[in-house]
């Protein structure tokens, strides 16, 4: 906007005795401004657009089983292709009941680590150990899942042969889930609780808390938020994790009545089935593809909003 | 000593004592992961593996790592390019406006989407309508992956950019892009190329958007209109339908040590160069 | 900094691309895993002879015919062969190209290889959860001799769509009407208990590895993993050994000759030997081709194989097609294919 007008400015009034080649080169730079803003603004606008088309071509592409299967879809307990019997809620179930159980063993593990890391340490550890962490948060996926498949499923299956009598099922994917968490929880954790003044930190050592007091009483509750949705940013990988969960889950379409029985997720499920789908079958995928979206993008938004509030904190 | 403060110093105790022992529980199971990797890859690690392309009776990566490194790097150029422009925009004239507030939330939820789903958007918007998987598809979908965190840093960094050194570019008589692309650029440099690195990572070793857009090959042909073999694929495919073949399951460890050393190794660039420069 | 690491990402993916036009020459298909251990080995040798490569994506069955129908590729392949009519409508062609057996694999400790005796029925009603324990009444019934373990059953099954499946679901709804009834056949259905693994290898690393397993896999996988089979009762009320002479005492049955379309499926088929889950898996192909020396390329592969590939499939416990069948093949189906002139892309 303001580059528009001064340019003008300058052509009207002829302010600094341009001649002509300095007025050309103004006007060019004026142009060459105005399509710089207007094409990174495209550009930024091609986010909204992103998202847009994700959501219309999940829609579009789940629409006829949406109207061939209506509410059924979403109530079915059963999935069968044979008989294009199509219910997500084995799917539905297996995604929450394993992020959950992920959410429950990495969090207090998770808030360990990081206090652990902010409090305890000793400062010449602290860089080390944070950027294992850190580093831990971006080892690939199908690493977790190849190694809950050849180490901790065998490892479930010897020594709980009663409970975990394949060493796959709900619990199995949450254990690894929570592995896979645990880095990510971390590091959010710790960096939203480095945010906290130090003056605060310290006049309540001087006032003579013990440590976790002050984690208790003058960290976390300036930090609520950000741990808050730290967590639940988490879940949310959590909830739309493929690869690690396929590996473990056992991958049985039916209502598990136990919490160590097989199932499957949503995630798991497309993966699976989605490479040889056709008809119905892909588009009712597809639909679950949707599902699947707009719980992740809930639990996102949640989340993000809950993070803006301290990042805009932050110094 | 007075039983309060003695409550208080015990309780304190307690707790640290089970924060420590959750740092150790949690380092344990992430190394015990790490340890696994290098025994179970190491021994079938040798130089043949990155030069031979996969087969069934032996064989090697070689075609895998070279597909990833192209669809990686096609995606990673693509998005850096979007993404450098959008968090231009964000950070230099969008500011606290009402759009681009919108775009900066849905930019944060596009962070963490799950990648299934976008590979099942790029097959509903690339391989359906082209008729078949391709390498194009393949990194369509990592493009789409990266340019969010793209978007994140370079607007970050950008504001990291102090608003005097616009100004005093602005005085001596620059003009809006060119302060943006020589002042603000140089000062976000390492900054923005720490966010590449950081995403270029994070797309390399992503297998759940590669099943339906790139799925795999077992052949050098690097023709971006056909199935592209990929490194994360192999290590999928290896685990499951070649898993009865015990060499394959040893390839398939030597595989995901490769992935892991080679994520790891992009991430302790990226600090690095954002450690030089500050 | 930034420019030169764009400028040479950029340039590696150029020079990538371009040799991308002189590609070697590859024949692409996809589809089930069943033949994928025999298909994979025929490929590894053809290259090594011909320097022409197999690019064969083991997706499924589901995924062959797919793929096929949208032709993303040269040929699909499937256990599960196609009614007729749905491949005049496709403009599809279908034939045989190997042929093996589907057998139960069962991990039980204390019970030797090949001991344990099943007959359809208890098979289906394993698979549907109502027999849970090894020393169910059901399954002492057939095995009096052996000495059951008070163990719960784990059903292993395919977790996706596969030519496996409907081989083993096509023969159990042939011996049970409440299987028919609560699951019914097809490449994907609905397992009412148990633990999906993907794929055969799959299926046979979770048996292999789980004490009280059961499950179901091509006769390759369950040798090259060393796993117990049981005897199955076959249509005649004997039980049998699954190995290559039953196999062949089941595939003897078929008359390919009057088949239409060669839809022929092999289970619960007639003969003192018989095993009773044998099927063909079937290669499809279009029979108006866009690109005809794709075609060719992969016409000649099975050609080479139908000549050539008989020993390595034997040794995987395949059976390979008969002589008459592969020229009949030849004859009568490879010569509907057609190039975009209108001519044959094989000749003989």
């Amino acid at each position: 906007m303001t580059s528009t007008r001064s340019v003008s400015a300058s052509q009207q009034q002829d302010l600094l005795g341009a001649n002509a080649r300095e007025q050309a080169a103004l006007r060019r730079n004026g142009i060459i401004d105005r399509i710089f803003e207007k094409g990174t603004l495209t550009l930024a606008l091609a986010v909204l657009a992103l998202l847009g088309t994700i959501m219309a071509s999940l829609i579009v592409a789940g629409w006829p089983a949406l109207q061939e299967l209506g509410w059924s879809f979403f109530t079915g307990d059963r999935w069968a292709a044979n008989i294009e019997h199509f219910g997500a809620l084995p799917a539905i179930y297996g995604t929450l009941v394993t992020s959950i159980i992920a959410i429950i063993i990495a969090v207090p593990v998770s808030l360990g680590i990081a206090i652990f890391l902010t409090e305890l340490c000793p400062v010449s550890l602290r860089r080390v150990l944070g950027t294992m962490v850190e580093l831990l948060a971006g080892v690939p996926s199908i690493i977790y899942g190849m190694w809950g498949v050849e180490v901790l499923s065998p490892f479930l299956r010897e020594h709980f042969p009663t409970l975990f009598p394949a060493g796959t099922g709900l619990t199995t994917a949450g254990l690894i889930l929570a592995i896979m968490i645990i880095p990510f929880i971390t590091a959010i954790t710790r960096d939203v609780m480095v945010t906290v003044p130090a003056m605060m930190r310290e006049s309540a050592y001087g006032m003579g808390c013990t440590t976790w007091e002050v984690v208790r009483n003058v960290i976390f509750p300036s930090v609520r938020g950000g741990i808050v949705g730290g967590v639940i940013l988490g879940l949310g990988r959590a909830l739309g994790e493929t690869m690690a969960v396929t590996f473990v889950i056992g991958n049985n379409l039916f209502l598990s009545p136990t919490l160590t029985g097989q199932g499957t997720s949503i995630a798991a499920l497309i993966a699976n089935q989605f490479p040889e789908a056709d008809g119905l079958q892909r588009s009712a995928l597809l639909l679950l593809g949707l599902v699947l979206f707009v719980i992740t993008f809930i639990v996102l938004a949640i989340a993000r909003l809950m993070l803006r509030r301290i990042e805009n904190r932050a110094p | 000593m007075n039983p309060v403060y003695q409550r208080r110093r015990r309780l304190n105790r307690f707790v640290m004592v089970l924060c420590l022992a959750a740092a150790l529980f949690g380092i344990a199971w992430l190394l015990m992961i790490l340890v696994s990797l290098l025994i179970q890859g190491l021994p079938a690690l040798s130089p043949s593996v990155f030069f031979e392309r996969t087969q069934m009776s032996g064989g090697g990566l070689g075609n895998a790592i070279l597909g990833s490194l192209v669809m990686t790097a096609l995606a990673t150029v693509g998005g850096s390019i979007i993404g450098i422009a959008a968090g231009t925009w964000l950070a230099e004239y969008g500011g606290r406006s009402h759009l681009a507030n919108t775009i900066r939330f849905i930019n944060d939820v596009l962070l963490s989407a799950p990648s299934i789903i976008v590979g099942l958007y790029i097959y509903a918007i690339i391989v359906l309508p082209m008729g078949h998987f391709s390498g194009w598809a393949g990194a369509a979908s990592l493009m789409v992956l990266i340019i969010p965190v793209v978007i994140r840093s370079t607007e970050d960094m950008l504001l990291l950019v102090s608003g005097t050194l616009r100004e005093a570019a602005s005085a001596l008589g620059a003009h809006r892009w060119w302060v943006v692309i020589r002042v603000c650029y140089t000062g976000a440099k390492a900054g923005i190329i720490t966010g590449i690195l950081l995403g270029c990572a994070r797309i390399s070793g992503e297998t759940a958007p590669l099943l339906f857009t790139a799925l795999n090959s077992n052949q050098w042909v690097f023709n971006l209109n056909s199935e592209m073999p990929n490194l994360p694929m192999v290590l999928y495919q290896n685990m499951t339908i070649n898993s009865f073949i015990p060499a394959k399951v040893d390839l398939a460890w030597t595989g995901a040590l490769i992935l892991t050393a080679a994520v790891l190794i992009l991430n302790i660039l990226a600090r690095f160069i954002s450690a030089r420069k500050g | 900094m930034l420019k030169r690491v764009a400028a040479t990402l950029l340039s590696t993916s150029l020079v990538l691309g371009a040799t991308s036009a002189t590609a070697a020459e590859t024949i692409t298909g996809a589809g089930a895993t069943f033949p994928y251990p025999v298909y994979s080995q025929w490929a590894d040798a053809y290259q090594d002879k011909t320097d022409i490569g197999l690019n064969y994506q083991a997706i499924g069955s589901g995924g062959g015919i797919q793929q096929i129908t949208a032709k993303t590729v040269t040929f699909g392949a499937s256990d599960a062969p196609m009614k007729p009519d749905e491949l005049k409508k496709n403009h599809l062609v279908q034939w045989p190209q190997i042929m093996g057996g589907v057998v139960p694999v069962v991990h039980i400790e204390g019970i030797d290889k090949g001991a344990l005796k099943l007959d359809g029925k208890t098979l289906a009603d394993i698979y549907q959860g109502k027999i849970t324990r090894w020393n169910d009444d059901a399954i002492a019934r057939l095995n009096p001799d052996l000495d059951l373990p008070d163990q719960q059953i784990t059903p292993v099954y395919r977790a996706e769509g596969s030519g496996t499946n409907f081989l083993f679901t096509h023969y159990l709804t042939q011996v049970s009407e409440d299987f028919a009834n609560n699951v019914g056949e097809g490449k994907s259905v609905a397992w009412p208990s148990g633990v999906g693994a993907k794929a055969n290898a799959g299926v046979a690393s979770q048996v292999g590895s789980t004490n009280g397993a059961i499950g179901y896999v091509e006769s390759a996988y369950a040798t090259e993993n060393n796993l117990n089979v049981a005897q199955l009762e076959n249509k005649a009320g004997n039980f049998v050994t699954a190995n290559p002479d039953s196999f062949k005492a089941a595939a003897a049955n078929a008359d390919w000759e009057n088949a239409p379309g060669l839809y022929l499926v092999l289970t619960n088929q007639p003969g003192d030997n018989s095993w009773p889950i044998v099927g063909a898996s079937f290669i499809l192909m279009h029979t108006k081709v866009q690109n005809a020396d794709a075609a060719k390329r992969a016409l000649d592969f099975f050609d080479w194989a139908y000549k050539n590939g008989g020993e390595a499939a034997s040794k995987l416990n395949y059976i390979p097609m008969p002589q008459n069948v592969a020229d009949m093949v030849r004859k009568e189906i490879w010569s509907q294919i057609k190039g975009p002139n209108g001519q044959q892309v094989w000749q003989q």
